[in-house]
């Protein structure tokens, strides 16, 4: 009982106490449990540092293992493609050298080949001198040509000359001129009188004819020879005196072109002529001139001439004519023919029987 | 009675016209009795005559007409204003040949003297009517509308075209075949006028097939001819590469090289033509022409002639030149500089020596050696006078100094260069000077000749700017000689001595 006077006397003591606790507590409350949180945070980073140092370690060595795998595959690729850019430099180096060679013997030999070129310069100058020479011939024969042409031309003047002038001739009682009598012998001018044969007048108007065709024709400057107009009579005559007719109806009459009649034109033997022209036609169209005679008694004896178509061995084929199926009696078992079981065909029945037996014979 | 008073009236007047329109044509066809103006009235006289029911008064007054119109051009105007050439173009067809001969000879004269006269005849019509007239049987008919429509082509491509349109190219190229020269000739003529404006037109001849033909008939003897027939040619070539390969495929050469030798001066200069024609497309073509020997006869062909004649031959030598150093040693070879040298130094006009000038320049430019070649020959002093004439034209200056540039940068023959140096002007001074600086320095006996003909000592005269390209050539050149040669040489050496004398105090 005592204790629990003791208790109930301290009672509200206790709530006091115990409010008085709580507070003293919830003074420090915070403040401890600020404490143990900083002591604990501090721990819990103490432990992730930890970790995380060991982390780092552990990753520290694997990246320094595999950037070294790395570095070094891309150092073994750089020493290889130097290796191969070294090798490719060399090659080229040694290409170059060979294409050089080849090139210039090529060029040397083909493209700007000396020797060739040479050879072609000389072959032009052969060339040209055979060339130049043979121009030169040709000039030459048409040097000849052209004076041979002139050299005749004025011989054939001269000729013309001479015979123009022909009475110039000297004669036995008078010397010519050109044939003076204190020279020894005549001139040549008079040897050519001699030969020439003299100019009859009417031939001289042909000459001059062709010369200026060519150039007159063309350029219209010689008058054309278009037929002129008819003659008209002469005007102003004075009508003669007396019981005339007019002139120009007796010039009308006078040279009024012939109109012969058809027995006057035509010739005198034209009958036969035209006869002869007929038997000569009917002549020329007749196969042969064996007279058309009627038959029996003409033709008695006479033998036939076949043509040639017939009368040479190739003539005509006797299948088909003579006969028109192989018969080849020997070959035949029996004389009789066979015997028909079904009705044969008419056409064939008839074969060989058709005709008398006289044709047979041939 | 009455009637044969009538009759005798109407033959009275019948031979006045006659007498007057023979009288007319005689009289036109002596130039001096032409007056323009007091024979304007003559066309109002002729022209009824024209339709006059007498064949021969017609006749005669065209003839009269065309005379006339041959002589003047203000005649052939006043022809085409009297509206005479539609009655003309309407008759031609019906008439007789002696007739269409005369029409024809009058639009001739017409066309002939301008363009616009040719074009007043293509528009009344007259192509179609001259194309049948080529047509006809009688020769100097199809002769006479040959050489009217020749006439009319001639002018410009327009009226080619026209001619060609009215369908006279196959016909020509019949007549060409016809056996009368005058015929051919005339023809001949016809298609190279036709051909010469465009390529088309001459595409157009070829066509028809002319080019054989025309082929064939460089062989006849006849020389006018053959001057047509090379025209024709030579017009169609002119063109084109393709054309000219046809002309070429028609195995002209070496047949044309025969006209070279020719003694009509104008077949050789046709044939010239030609070659030039054909040589200036392609390296190739040139390349035949030299093979066939063509050099050699168109050298020939410039030595034998004088003037104008020789310009085409010139020219195919430069144009061969300038295709290829091969075909230029070619020319060369085949002595083709003499000639070319002596056209320079003989010919008065001054195309012809600038023409001479250019092929000079072409055949040197190549290499050294070709240069050596034209420089040995002796030309270069001439080329350098007639770059400095006052007289010559402006055209032969331009290119007398191509030439000289062109062959002076290749050229390393020292000794024709070195009278050079003492006239050139400074242009061409830069470009010997560079050529000696580029020889000296390697051969010594240039070396010696230089210093013994005087050559340094002309260098040491230029006077250039310092830093410009000759000074530099200056400098190598002095570089080659000790100095003391060098100060010898220098001008005003003599004054630098005797100052040196006076300012000297002897040593006693």
């Amino acid at each position: 009982m005592a204790t629990l006077a003791r208790l109930q006397a301290r009672l509200p003591g206790l709530r006091e106490e115990c409010f008085r606790r709580n507070r003293s507590v919830d003074e420090h409350r915070k403040k401890e449990y600020k404490a143990a949180v900083k002591i604990q945070s501090w721990f819990r980073g103490c432990r992730v540092r930890a970790y995380i140092r060991y982390l780092n370690n552990i990753i520290i060595i694997i990246q320094k293992w595999w950037r070294g795998y790395q570095g070094r595959r891309y150092f073994r690729k750089m020493v290889e493609t130097a290796y191969f850019i070294m090798k490719m430099n060399f090659y080229n180096e040694m290409a170059v050298r060979i294409q050089k060679r080849w090139r210039g013997y090529y060029d040397r030999k083909y493209t700007h080949n000396y020797y060739a070129l040479k050879k072609y310069l000389e072959a032009i100058s052969v060339n040209n001198e055979i060339v130049r020479k043979e121009l030169n011939e040709y000039a030459e024969m048409k040097e000849k040509e052209k004076k041979k042409k002139d050299l005749e031309k004025k011989e054939k003047e001269k000729e013309h000359q001479a015979r123009k002038m022909h009475y110039l001739l000297s004669t036995e009682q008078i010397a010519g001129i050109y044939n003076s009598p204190f020279s020894k012998s005549p001139d040549p001018m008079e040897l050519l009188l001699r030969k020439s044969k003299p100019l009859s007048h009417s031939q001289q108007p042909a000459k001059n004819h062709l010369i200026c065709e060519l150039c007159d024709w063309s350029n219209c400057t010689r008058s054309p020879t278009f037929p002129a107009a008819q003659p008209l009579p002469p005007i102003g005559r004075q009508k003669p005196q007396g019981p005339f007719r007019d002139t120009a109806e007796v010039l009308r009459q006078r040279y009024k072109p012939l109109e012969p009649t058809l027995r006057v034109a035509a010739s005198i033997n034209s009958l036969e002529k035209a006869r002869e022209e007929i038997k000569r036609e009917e002549w020329r169209n007749r196969v042969h001139d064996n007279e058309f005679l009627p038959f029996s008694s003409y033709h008695k004896n006479e033998k036939y001439d076949p043509s040639i178509h017939r009368s040479g061995k190739y003539g005509q084929e006797t299948y088909g004519v003579k006969h028109f199926r192989e018969v080849q009696p020997k070959k035949w078992i029996a004389d009789k023919d066979f015997q028909t079981v079904l009705p044969s065909i008419v056409l064939f029945e008839r074969f060989g029987k058709t005709y008398s037996r006289t044709g047979q014979i041939v | 009675m009455s009637q044969r008073q009538v009759l005798q009236v109407f033959e009275q007047y019948q031979r006045a016209r006659t007498q007057f329109v023979q009288a007319v044509a005689e009289l036109a066809s002596r130039s001096q009795n032409i007056e323009p103006r007091s024979n304007s009235g003559v066309m109002a006289l002729l022209r009824p005559l024209l339709l006059d029911v007498v064949p021969t008064i017609q006749q005669t007054a065209a003839l009269a007409l065309g005379r006339l119109a041959n002589y003047n051009d203000e005649l052939a105007e006043a022809v085409v204003k009297g509206d005479i050439l539609p009655q003309l173009v309407c008759s031609l067809s019906e008439q007789n040949r002696f007739y269409k001969k005369a029409a024809a000879f009058v639009l001739r004269a017409v066309g002939k003297h301008s363009p616009q006269l040719a074009q007043a005849i293509v528009q009344c019509g007259a192509l179609e009517t001259l194309v049948i007239c080529l047509e006809d049987f009688d020769p100097g008919v199809k002769e006479a509308a040959a050489w009217a429509l020749g006439y009319i082509a001639r002018h410009n491509s327009e009226l080619s075209q026209a001619v060609v349109d009215a369908g006279a190219v196959p016909l020509l190229v019949l007549c060409i075949q016809e056996p009368e020269i005058a015929l051919k000739r005339i023809a001949a003529s016809t298609l190279s006028d036709i051909s010469k404006h465009s390529p088309e037109l001459a595409q157009t001849v070829v066509d028809a097939g002319a080019i054989a033909h025309l082929a064939q008939m460089i062989l006849n003897p006849d020389a006018k001819l053959k001057r047509q027939v090379l025209s024709a040619l030579s017009q169609i070539a002119k063109h084109s590469v393709d054309l000219a390969e046809l002309v070429v495929e028609a195995e002209i050469f070496p047949v044309v090289l025969t006209c070279l030798k020719d003694s009509d001066e104008y077949v050789k200069k046709n044939g010239a033509t030609l070659t030039r024609e054909i040589a200036k497309h392609t390296p190739e073509l040139s390349q035949l022409i030299v093979n066939a020997g063509g050099v050699a006869a168109v050298i020939d062909c410039i030595g034998s002639c004088r003037g104008t004649v020789r310009l085409p031959g010139i020219m195919m030598l430069g144009y061969v030149a300038a295709h290829s150093e091969n075909l230029s040693m070619a020319v060369i070879v085949s002595k083709g500089i003499p000639p070319l040298c002596t056209c320079l130094i003989e010919e008065n006009e001054d195309h012809i020596k600038a023409a001479a000038a250019w092929a000079l320049g072409q055949v040197g430019r190549h290499t050294p050696e070709h240069a050596r070649a034209v420089a040995v020959a002796n030309v270069l002093p001439t080329l350098l006078s007639m770059y400095m004439d006052a007289h010559s034209s402006e055209d032969l200056q331009v290119k007398a100094k191509k030439a000289l540039k062109n062959i002076l940068q290749k050229c390393t023959y020292l000794p024709a260069l070195e009278p050079l140096l003492h006239d050139a002007p400074p242009n061409i001074l830069k470009h010997i000077v560079g050529q000696f600086s580029k020889v000296l320095p390697h051969d010594s006996k240039a070396r010696r000749l230089f210093v013994t003909t005087g050559g340094l000592k002309k260098v040491q005269e230029i006077k250039a700017e310092p830093g410009s390209l000759l000074q530099e050539y200056i400098n190598t050149i002095n570089n080659c000689y000790p100095e003391e040669i060098v100060r010898y040489y220098s001008p005003g050496y003599s004054e630098i001595l005797l100052e040196r004398v006076e300012n000297y105090h002897p040593v006693l």
